[in-house]
Order: structure tokens, then sequence, then C-alpha cells
């Protein structure tokens, strides 16, 4: 099977998130990246479908943040081809135009099944794995917990609906899966392979056309959450701090 | 001539320990009996020995025994051959299992991780490095933002950086070195791990890598000696980086402080009355010797009278923390183990102490954590001896 990963960079939010001066958008000089969580997870069922019924893995990123480390990541993980899509701004773009970018790398490899993380935490105008499916005329299923080989020509899903409901689906190919969870944890590679990567990795880098989308909302302010009329913040040290919630949990009845 | 091959096992073997001391190995098994999860696991070090010399590299890489070595070196430390397991045969056996894409556990995958990505354990920002001298009220010196000559560079470390209890001890052992008349400076938000757990578990590349990464900074500046709080990078400095060429003059805070105590006993002026026992950590302790100087610092104090533990020097409890094992304790009592700072602290207040003082920064938490688990807690308080120290002369901070 020949399997497509699409990978982005969200900001890391182990450090504080700064707003710029237009008070519109994050500081972007202060926000580190990461690779966003559920798109490690794409890669890793991606690879896991590659390990139980062969096949190869590409995976798709446009170049933006600290994506040369996520992307020798994938490679020491077992990924066989490495796609990196030119993107010369200093802001993420919206998911719709990086659905439009990424589609027309995607479309050029033939790919029969498309993984992609089913949310990344920076999407404030859409989710950009249904539009993804869209942009390369594919079907979609989101919020997938899992994965294997199908009969032929197609693959077998398995979907959590609310209420922790399972069901388990035959997805025809091609097709776009939208992964919230792999079927184990993306896996742990040592650094030694990821250095080792880092010198033999050679990244096939890609043109496509920038995606010439207006914003279809226009942010009117970006600010820190504000205190509300009924939130009382516990300031002070940490036995103060300590000792006042123990006292709220006694004034409200959840300890006795 | 013929010539007789190895099995992979005894090949193995054989390179990690540099030739023939493992497979002069004679099965004694003072590794196993004295090792204090032995009991627990499913390949103790002897049997470790006996499978990898039987070529089953595979059975001792697929077990949780793998991943159950604290690193306290009593095996090293008994074994009439010498053979180092903690040091070199664990770790090598982690790495080659980590290399065929065996999981270590995910605590210890996110240790691994945060250290990678963000120079720290903890998976705290770097630019919070200096977090813990906020409200420090002797000068600081940072020679990532003023390189200048100083006499120590003092490694702050990951815990004391971070760790809120922590935090109170560098805090404590930057007033004590100012009032010594020290000149001395940090890293500020460039320091990043030393590494010595990683080196112990297995993950070869992310050691060479700080090691690497480390040099190039040290490199940078002029001191003459590298101090720190951590046992775990004292270790790592003294022994393992000389390895990869990186050799500086180490020392740990409790022999830089106990060299320097005439200087220190005229400050020592306010008496803290309690019964105090120590603790010995294995990475100063086993590995190094170092058994008197934190004993003559604590016998400096006046009004501290010290007592002993049965198990002391050479026969201490491990805490449990080392070589990884800070981010094991689910792994190892899953797999049946104890928390050794668990029966730590019980042999601590069985002395009769009121204080358990410790001289590394995993034990504060390690320790805290246990005397509440088995109903010691406002019995036994576990301290800093540099707590202690700067009690005695006055310069401990004030509860806000």
């Amino acid at each position: 099977m020949n399997i497509a990963v699409v990978i982005r960079q969200v900001p890391d939010l182990i450090e504080p998130l700064e707003i710029d001066a237009s008070g519109t958008s994050l500081d972007m000089d202060e926000v580190s990246f990461l690779v966003n969580e559920t798109d490690d997870h794409a890669l890793e069922q991606a690879l896991l479908l590659k390990e139980s019924s062969g096949g190869s893995v590409t995976v798709v990123a446009l170049d933006f943040g600290e994506v040369d480390d996520t992307l020798y990541a994938a490679a020491a993980k077992g990924a066989d081809r490495i796609v990196k899509v030119a993107y010369d701004e200093d802001r993420p773009p919206s998911p719709r135009q990086s659905a439009a970018m990424l589609a027309e790398a995607v479309k050029q490899l033939g790919a029969e099944l498309v993984l992609v993380g089913v949310y990344a935490h920076d999407e404030l105008e859409g989710v950009m794995a249904p539009l993804l499916a869209l942009e390369l005329e594919m079907p979609y299923v989101g919020v997938i917990r899992g994965a294997k080989a199908g009969e032929p020509g197609s693959v077998t899903a398995f979907k959590e609906f609310p209420g922790a409901v399972m069901a388990q689906m035959n997805v025809k190919l091609p097709a776009v899966l939208g992964i919230l969870a792999a079927d184990q944890p993306p896996r742990y590679v040592p650094v030694s392979r990821i250095r080792n990567a880092m010198k033999s990795t050679e990244f096939e880098e890609q043109e496509v056309a920038a995606a010439a989308i207006a914003p279809a909302v226009k942010l009117q302010r970006m600010y820190h959450p504000e205190v509300g009329e009924r939130a009382e913040m516990l300031t002070g040290s940490e036995d103060e701090v300590a000792a006042r919630i123990a006292e709220i949990l006694l004034e409200k009845g959840v300890i006795k | 001539m013929a010539t007789v091959e190895r099995d992979p096992g005894t090949e193995f073997i054989s390179q990690v320990l540099d030739g023939e001391p493992a497979l002069g190995c004679m099965q004694c098994g003072m590794c196993a009996a004295s090792c204090p999860l032995g009991a627990a696991m499913e390949y103790p070090p002897r049997q470790l020995i006996l499978q990898a010399r039987s070529g089953n590299l595979d059975k001792i890489m697929d077990s949780p025994s793998l991943w159950m070595c604290v690193a306290c070196y009593t095996c090293s430390d008994r074994c009439p051959r010498g053979i180092q397991l903690a040091d070199d045969l664990w770790p090598a056996l982690r790495d080659k299992a980590m290399q065929e894409g065996i999981q270590p556990p995910t605590e210890l995958q996110d240790a691994f991780q945060n250290i990678f990505k963000y120079g720290n354990s903890l998976g705290e920002s770097a630019r919070k490095r200096l977090d813990w001298a906020k409200d420090l009220d002797v000068p600081l010196r940072d020679l990532s933002k003023e390189p200048s000559p100083v006499e120590i560079l003092w490694l702050v470390c990951d815990y004391p950086s971070y760790y809120p209890r922590n935090q109170v001890v560098a805090r404590d052992f930057a007033r004590i070195l100012t009032a010594l008349g020290i000149r001395w400076g940090v890293l500020g938000n460039k320091e990043r791990a030393i590494g010595d757990c990683d080196r112990l578990y297995g993950e070869e590349g992310l050691f060479e890598k700080l090691v690497e990464d480390n040099k190039k900074l040290f490199d940078k500046y002029q001191f003459e000696k590298l101090v720190m709080l951590d046992s775990h990078s004292y270790r790592a400095l003294s022994h393992f980086y000389p390895r990869f060429g990186a050799e500086y003059p180490v020392e740990h805070h409790t022999t830089y402080l106990a060299d320097r105590l005439e200087q220190l006993k005229p400050l020592l002026s306010k008496p803290i009355e309690a019964k105090v026992t120590y603790h010995d950590n294995c990475c100063i302790g086993r590995r190094a010797g170092i058994y008197d100087p934190p004993r003559q610092l604590l016998e400096a104090i006046p009004g501290i009278e010290l007592v002993e533990m049965e198990r002391n020097r050479d026969h201490a409890l491990c805490c449990g923390g080392g070589g990884g094992g800070m981010w094991l304790d689910s792994h190892i009592v899953e797999h049946g183990g104890q928390r050794l700072s668990d029966q730590r602290v019980q042999q601590a207040a069985e002395t009769g102490a009121e204080v358990l003082a410790v001289s590394c920064p995993f034990e504060l938490s390690r320790f805290e954590d246990s005397a509440k688990v088995v109903g010691l807690e406002g019995k036994l308080q576990v301290r800093d001896i540099v707590e202690l120290l700067a009690e005695s002369m006055d310069l401990a901070e004030k509860e806000k």
C-alpha cells in the first residue's frame, strides 16, 4: 500500500504564548514549534500498516517551524520518502491554505491512502484534514482510532463516536483518514538513529503554487483568558493556595 | 588453523566489557543477592550474564528486568571479578534493545524526549532555567550574558533549576557561595542536562549529543572548576565525559564545601537542635567513595547529633531514583518491585532521627513522597545538607 502522511508544525505550549503588536496574532519570535500530536499518530499508524501489510510511507510537510527535526525523526522511525514543500512565509498558513498546498504535493505521489491528524490545536479557520480530502477529491473519515489492511483496495478503520461507541468500517481506497490515535503510541526512536538519519536522509524538495486563498474569517482580537466575574484567582505561596483549595472543597461540600 | 566462533551473546558482552571480565564471571551470585530489586527481576544480574553468555540476548531484551536496574552499583561493588554491570552491561543491552525497536517504559521515553528537545528531563522551557533565582538576594553572574573568569562554574542542573522544592536548595547554595567570597557563575538559559541517567539507561546517542553540546558550551568560558549539587551529573562528568574527550576539573558540592570547613565553621552560628541521619547517595558514595565530607559538614553544625542508619556508607540502600529510576517507579512496581525510597525512609526513622539529610537533588522529592506514603509525614523531615548549612549560617530564606 502506498501511504502518504501529512505532518504539520504547531506552536509548542511549553513556552508562554505572547501576542504581537497587531493584537491579532501570536508573536512568532517567541514561538517554538513541534510536531502536531495527532499527525505523529498518523505517522505511527502508517508505519504499522506498512509493517503488517507491506508498501511504502511518504511523509509530506510544509517547510515551516522546526520541521527538519520532525522529518529526520520520521525518517529514523522508518518513513521511506520525505517530501518537503517550500513555504517562505514567517507565519503558519491557514488550514485552507495548507490543504491546498499539501494536496498539490500529495497528488504527485499517487498515494492510495492519505493519513493526517484529525485536528491541530492552532486551527482557527476550519479543520485541515477534511479540507485536504476535498482538495484531493477523496472520501474522508475522521476521528479514527486504529486501522488495518482490509480486502484488496480497502482498509478497515475504527472510528470513535461520542459515548465511547466504536464503529468498524470498510473504507474503499483511495481515501483520507483523519487519525485521532494510532493502534499504539508513537514509537520512541533512539537519538543515535535520528542523528544517523540527519546524515543519510535526503529530503525531496518540492515547489507548489502558493495558495491564494483569502481568509474567510477576520480575526478581530487575540487575547489571554480574562478573569470572569464568578472566578476566584488564587494567589500567594504554594501553602496558601493549597489551603484555599482545601477550604473551597469544604465550602462546596466536595469533601467533608 | 581452525577458529572457534563465539556465539553472538558471548561476543556482545565481550565487546561491551572490553574482553575477559564477564567471560570470567564465576556465577557466584553476589550481584543478584545484593541487588535491592533482584528478587523482582526475571533476570537478576547473575542470570543476565548467564543468559547473555548462552546467546539468549533476545530473552533479556524482551524482559521487564531490562528496565528495573536503578544503577545503585551494589552489584559492581560486590563483584569479586570487578564486572561493571551498572556502568556498562545494562546500558549496552538497553541500547541494543532500543536499536532493535524495543520500547522503553513510557515515562522514561518522555524524559529522553524532553532532554532531547528541551535540554532538561522535566520538559520545561529553556527560557525558565533561571526562574529559581527570581527572588535571589545575592548577585548572580550569568556567564552567557557576562562572560568573565570565575572560580567555579556552577552547573545548577535540572531539578534545582526547575523543581520548586530543589529551587530552595539552589538559592541557599548561592548564598553560601557568596558568603564564602567565592567568585561563581552559572550558564543561565544556555545550560543543558548533563545526561548521566541517559548514559546509564542506554540512550547512547542522546548522551553523546549532550557531551558534544556541553563541551562546546563549557569551552567558551574560563573557570577553575565545575561544581554541582547533582550527584548524577558529577558521576557523568567525572567518569563518562572523559571517555568522549571532555575532561574538566569536577567537584561535588559536598567535597567543595568540606574543603572550606575552617572558613565555614565560624559562620555556622545558629544551632540546629536535631538528631540527623545522612543518606549516602550511590553516585558519590559507592561510586566515588565520598563518605566523610557530607558527615563533616553535618557534624560542624552546632546542635546536630549525627546518627547512622544500620545500612550506611557502601552498604547504603539506594533511593531508587538513579539510572533513570526517577521515571521507572510505575514500571518497577508493576513488575513486582518496591519503591526503594519507601524502605529507606523507614530505615532512617528507625534511628530515631528527626531529620534525614541528603546531598542529591532526586532525594528530596523521593524521600518526602515516601515519608507521606509510609506514614512518616511530620515525623521525619527530609533536608538537603545545603539547607541545614544555610539555616545555621542564618542565610536560609524566611517563610513568606
